[in-house]
């Protein structure tokens, strides 16, 4: 698409300068992943090169590349991760919370607590497979009310 | 100039990789490794982009979307088998059955 021979040159090296910082953005997770005291914690690491690193390896392709049909093909890549990623993280969360697996000391505000422990069956609209958990859930916080999950609050 | 920045971008995802296979194989528990998987997967998908950039080829784009796109479903799956499995059993301390999530 561009002929002139500075501009490819010029294109490539802010290519590989976009994959180094997509690069980095790996490390600081792995970093966070091993660093971070709890599973919650290591998620919001986790998702940081999910999204942004995604975006610049995206963006140093259609760099590369240099034609309207690769850049056509990569708008589903970013689209699709767009779209899973909160899904995933929303259910690993909640399977985390769920289990327990964070200090509830170190939780400023736990919107979640009252609502699990006001209505265990209603936590989601129309209740389903949650509903028999839920209340196993609420005697496992009654036996260790220190401990549960609704601590914090 | 731009073997050398490709080279570094290499080095540090391959670091990287081995940080988080480092928690794959420690993890505590068994969100631990979910997330770790999470960010293999990602990473994957980051290096399989780097690589056709280097290389100056366009032909793994197909498995960038087919990953992007299916990447969600290991996740949830294990997360729901989780909360279903483990979520009854076990508090911070979970006891006897505490084997049963790690």
């Amino acid at each position: 698409m561009l002929d002139a021979e500075p501009w490819s040159g010029i294109l490539d090296l802010i290519a590989a300068a976009l994959l180094i910082v997509a690069a980095l953005l790996t490390l600081a997770a792995a970093i966070g992943l091993v660093r971070f005291p709890d599973p919650l914690s290591r998620l919001h690491a986790a998702t940081k090169p999910q999204i942004l690193g995604l975006i610049l390896v995206v963006i140093a392709l259609a760099l590369s590349a240099r034609s309207g049909t690769v850049l056509l093909l990569l708008v589903p890549v970013v689209v699709f991760q767009l779209l899973t990623a909160p899904i995933s993280a929303h259910m690993v969360g909640r399977a985390g919370y769920r289990n327990g697996d964070f200090d509830p000391d170190s939780l400023i505000v736990d919107e979640l607590a009252p609502d699990v422990d006001a209505a265990p069956g209603a936590e989601l609209p129309g209740g389903s497979w949650t509903d028999e958990r839920d209340a196993v859930d609420r005697s496992d916080d009654e036996a260790r009310p220190s401990k549960g999950p609704s601590a914090g609050s | 100039m731009t073997t050398v920045l490709y080279l570094i971008a290499g080095v540090i995802a391959a670091a990287a990789v081995l940080i988080v296979l480092l928690r794959l194989i420690t993890g505590p528990t068994l969100i631990d490794r979910l997330i770790a998987s999470d960010v293999m997967l990602t990473t994957l998908i980051l290096v399989i982009g780097a690589e056709m950039v280097i290389s100056g080829h366009t032909r793994s784009i197909p498995l960038m979307v087919v990953l992007a796109a299916t990447a969600i479903l290991g996740s949830v799956a294990v997360a729901r088998f989780i909360t279903r499995a483990g979520g009854d059993q076990s508090g911070p301390i979970a006891g006897e059955d505490d084997d049963a999530r790690r």
